[in-house]
């Protein structure tokens, strides 16, 4: 979240779209209701009629798999209808920029793209410098190349009437929505958007949440009070996962995974620190060695000097090009190129796509840890449906674990803040903290490498690993304050000395030398000076009226409650929000929320900063060169979709999505073998793959067995009552189920085509209960977005017959 | 009797997240029963001896032909002038405890004795033990409200869409609430406010929520 969640009462309007936000936060609509309570209205854009719905002031229909389209038209509409916030576009977008005359968009393809490797050159997607390196730029916006006018040509093609053909939206619903929430756009109003895995499951999620991005800042309601893009993270702790890197591509902290191709720190600081030539952006990332060099004096302590690199060369390289997330994952697992897997707190047998190729690649390893706090349908693969355990090599370890209400540390939420949480429950019999059990496996590591060497022991032997308490126990307050970091001798910041052992009080003290550490660069701060844990605050004062609590736990950055701030007010740092301001520079000094960056506002030539600091140009990008797949969100279909021209260009597809090409990955166009629209979601009563809550018989009683939602038109056509027992299969897979016929599903009309779209939960799996049923997993494609391979679980194609 | 306690159940805040029917399980030490998928979220199906709290679910099409959906969380309404005890005391005496200081209805194994067919409930309540033959339903969570703390199924509701407290606060707080709603929902109401202790408040036809919402 840029903002955080007691802030969603202050909005005007609030959008809700991919989410379903009632049933999956449910401690969201706590802060909804309020906003509504004050007059605020509430959309709901989904396939589905939800429980998200039904409190909604508006609900519009949407074909899942058209987000794009869906928000190209708002753009669109608030373009031509100047319903931008015209002072915010101009001075904090890269709307008045001017773009690469060689840069091009033709027929659904960016200029540069190569259909051989399906990928972009994105030489052509640049901004033109002049002879001092700053962007050339039209206040007026007049200028054909700059971004405000090709983002306006853009999506001119995105009219009602080809949106509503793509998305099955009808045109006075569409009309409505952008009405409704382009209203925002001006100084006193705000508008929030609330999304999660509806946006994320695509093979086109990152540009899916671009295009709301992009709407937010075209309405000035980035960094604002009740406005912001607000990605719901759950209790899986996404969140956490990605400040902390549980991702293949990144080291802790959004720092970038090291590649083969760059041996030395100094390459990989030179390739990862962006630069400007404009005085007045911070580009904040220009600290970028400070963060990698004190990470890596975490990890290896003093085994890191200056003379080794600070033990870069220990860190595992990716290949150049490799991509190395779960979906590549599970296709070497299969390919046989993996034996061993490790698996914590996950059931990719039930929650990954494409389960028969899961699980059919978990018969390719030769051992398999589990670490869980209850058996799953990926520890117990070997016996499940279609396995025979006499054929399978695989050697299985359950490990109990601890539960999260049973470990003291600390969690994240999606509005930034750590929380520091105390042991409410000793865990029952030999359950460990997982951090114990990792302790003790590396532990174990270190000692036989130790004795019988190795290939390349040093990355293991010179781990620092020093996480333990005087009783040889996981001490998470240890771990915690290594993130955060330690001065490692006595250092002079400007007129302060802090000692060798201090906690860093925040990352703008994190040094490139050496002399500091810190795990992970944006938790430094989360303790004090003298070690003080600011993350078990829980002091209730609200000093600027608006919630922000600032002495109630700690949030990253820097305890900045609503990220890029310095966006609330005017040049002169004027909040253009008087009845909710945020910030304001009063008497030579910020007041309100922690400022993003201490610098003045931008009418002091000399001294102002831009406010999007980490953004190399200052500003925000409605041009954005960075994703694989265009500077500029389009709509492609989903791999699998029910149209077979795409209204808007000839590019069916996205051209750069992740695709597989094995004997699992079977994938069916527009084949009246599979004519219905799939989408899939998970429910209030079950968590994710229901490999914790099915073992709760309150919730089994609540969501007993696997069902798919059709509509009362679909149900006709099939001959289908509610309550029968259907088959539901794609390419891929199949799956009996309940048919659940409701009135809150109905066909969309694409363009006269009728296009039917079902929905079912990956809740239930086949371990237990017995007669519960199986993953929808068994039906997702094996496909993934062209930035980041999130799995396209949301649209993809079936049928539904009764059995 | 004084003015005692009453819950305010305002539907047009509830979200159907079912923490209550979860709560109430929890707080009570009744079990979760065996159910089926019958094509409905709504489950279990009906109350019974082991579960006095069911949230109904009851979706539809508006005049727009655009869904609906709404969300019922049916529990006892601890009637002023209960038709339970009134009709159970005619055969058993003190099996029916309405309590003096919360207006709470609250039955005791002494309805074993009761025949279950003659005991009168507008809103279909009461349910019979099939083992002991005692009838069973909510207590208001008696035992904790007569203990300093509120219902278990109002502290799990995130949205703040049940509010247990003072009956004259909770009416207070009703009539506003319709008030307030009436701008948006010409047809919004409380459900018999003046008769019972657990007053909903709905934004369209009570039976369009549930059958016996507003009582038989």
């Amino acid at each position: 979240m840029t903002n955080h969640w007691i802030d969603i009462q202050h909005s005007d309007v609030i959008l809700i779209q991919g989410s379903n936000a009632a049933e999956n936060h449910p401690i969201s609509f706590k802060w909804v209701m309020r906003a509504r309570e004050k007059g605020a209205k509430l959309i709901h854009v989904d396939p589905r009629f939800t429980r998200t719905s039904s409190k909604a002031d508006f609900y519009a229909p949407l074909r899942s798999g058209t987000d794009i389209a869906f928000l190209g038209g708002m753009i669109k509409y608030i373009l031509e209808n100047e319903k931008y916030f015209k002072d915010y576009v101009v001075n904090y977008t890269n709307a008045p920029f001017l773009v690469n005359d060689k840069f091009e968009f033709n027929d659904g393809l960016f200029s540069g793209y190569d259909p051989g490797t399906r990928k972009y050159d994105k030489a052509t997607w640049t901004i033109n410098k002049d002879a001092n390196g700053i962007a050339e730029k039209d206040f007026t916006l007049q200028n054909p190349r700059c971004v405000f006018q090709l983002l306006k040509k853009h999506y001119s093609r995105y009219d009602m009437e080809t949106v509503s053909k793509i998305t099955g939206t009808p045109e006075k619903d569409l009309q409505t929505v952008y009405e409704m929430y382009s209203s925002t756009g001006v100084p006193d109003k705000a508008g929030t958007v609330m999304y999660a895995l509806g946006q994320t499951h695509h093979t086109s999620a990152v540009q899916n949440i671009r295009t709301l991005c992009m709407v937010q800042l075209l309405l000035g309601n980035i960094g604002i009070c009740g406005g912001g893009v607000n990605a719901m993270r759950g209790e899986p702790n996404v969140q956490g996962s990605t400040d902390f890197a549980i991702l293949s591509g990144y080291l802790p902290g959004y720092l970038a995974a090291p590649r083969a191709s760059l041996p030395t720190l100094e390459d990989y600081v030179k390739k990862n620190t962006p630069k400007t030539s404009d005085p007045r952006s911070a580009n904040w990332w220009q600290n970028y060695p400070k963060y990698a060099t004190s990470l890596l004096k975490a990890w290896y302590g003093d085994k890191a000097t200056k003379e080794n690199d600070f033990g870069y060369s220990w860190v595992p390289k990716l290949d150049d090009g490799q991509d190395a997330n779960i979906l590549n994952m599970i296709d070497n697992m299969y390919e046989k190129k993996i034996k061993g897997l490790i698996c914590i707190a996950q059931n990719p047998a039930g929650s990954l796509p494409n389960s028969n190729k899961v699980r059919e690649g978990l018969t390719n390893l030769d051992w398999t840890v589990h670490v869980n706090i209850f058996n799953n349908e990926t520890a117990s693969f070997w016996k499940g449906p279609g396995m025979d355990p006499k054929k399978i090599k695989t050697e299985v370890f359950l490990l109990p674990a601890a539960a999260s209400i049973e470990k003291q540390g600390s969690v994240a939420n999606s509005g930034r803040w750590v929380q520091w949480k105390y042991e409410a429950a000793k865990a029952p019999g030999d359950c460990l903290y997982t951090g114990d059990i990792v302790i003790r496996i590396v532990s174990k590591l270190k000692e036989l490498y130790k004795k019988e060497k190795g290939a390349f022991p040093d990355p293991i032997l010179n781990l620092k690993w020093d996480y333990t308490d005087d009783k040889g126990r996981f001490d998470p307050v240890k771990v915690a304050k290594t993130t955060n970091g330690y001065f490692l001798e006595d250092v002079t910041i400007g007129d302060k000395t802090y000692k060798k052992g201090d906690c860093v009080p925040g990352f703008a003290n994190l040094q490139a030398d050496g002399r500091t550490s810190s795990g992970c660069w944006i938790s430094c701060g989360s303790f004090a000076q003298d070690g003080t844990n600011l993350m078990a605050r829980r002091k209730k004062d609200d000093p600027t009226g608006l919630g922000l609590y600032p002495q109630w736990s700690w949030a990253w950055p820097v305890n900045r409650r609503i990220i890029y701030n310095r966006a609330s007010v005017d040049l002169n740092g004027k909040p253009y929000n008087p009845k909710r301001a945020l910030l304001a520079w009063v008497d030579g000094k910020w007041v309100g929320d922690v400022p993003d960056g201490p610098w003045p506002p931008m009418s002091d030539m000399e001294k102002g900063k831009y406010p999007f600091i980490m953004k190399p140009d200052g500003v925000s990008s409605l041009f954005g060169p960075g994703l694989a797949d265009g500077p500029f969100p389009e709509h492609y279909e989903p791999l699998e979709g029910p149209i077979e021209k795409n209204p808007l260009s000839s590019q069916l597809k996205n051209p750069v999505m992740k695709i597989f090409t094995g004997p699992c990955d079977k994938f069916s166009g527009c084949d009246p073998k599979y004519p219905f629209v799939m989408t899939t979601y998970s429910s209030t009563e079950h968590w994710c793959s229901g490999a914790l809550t099915r073992w709760q018989s309150w919730l089994t009683e609540a969501q007993p067995q696997v069902y798919v939602e059709i509509s009362e038109e679909l149900a006709q056509l099939r001959g289908i009552k509610n309550g029968d027992k259907v088959k539901v299969e794609s390419a891929r897979g199949s799956l009996p189920c309940v048919a659940m016929v409701t009135t809150r599903l109905r066909p969309f009309n694409c363009g006269g085509q009728t296009v039917h779209l079902v929905g079912m939960t990956f809740n239930y799996g086949w371990l237990f209960p017995e007669d519960c049923g199986d993953t929808a997993n068994l039906l997702t494609p094996t496909a993934g977005d062209a930035n980041v391979g999130t799995p396209e679980y949301k649209a993809f194609m079936v049928n539904v017959t009764k059995v | 009797m004084s003015n005692g306690k009453s819950i305010l159940v305002d539907t047009s805040l509830c979200t159907a997240c079912r923490g209550c029917q979860v709560a109430c399980k929890q707080w009570n030490n009744l079990p979760g029963t065996k159910t089926k998928q019958v094509g409905t979220y709504q489950n279990p199906q009906d109350f019974s001896s082991d579960t006095w709290k069911v949230v109904r679910f009851a979706d539809g099409k508006k005049e727009d032909s655009k869904p609906y959906w709404y969300f019922f969380t049916d529990m006892c309404r601890h009637c002023i002038q209960p038709p339970c005890k009134l009709s159970i005391e005619m055969t058993v005496k003190d099996a029916v405890i309405q309590d003096e200081a919360t207006g709470a209805v609250v039955y005791n194994d002494k309805t074993k004795k009761v025949s279950f067919a003659d005991v009168l409930c507008p809103y279909n309540i009461p349910r019979q033990n099939p083992k002991t033959k005692v009838l069973a339903k909510c207590t208001m969570c008696f035992d904790r409200i007569t203990n300093g703390m509120i219902p278990a199924c109002v502290k799990s509701c995130p949205t703040g869409a049940m509010v247990f407290g003072d009956r004259k606060e909770i009416l207070d707080m009703a009539k506003k609430r319709v008030d307030d709603l009436k701008k948006t929902y010409p047809k919004a109401m409380a459900i018999n406010p003046d008769d019972v202790r657990v007053i909903f408040i709905v934004t369209d036809d009570p039976k369009k929520y549930w059958k016996s919402a507003a009582g038989g």
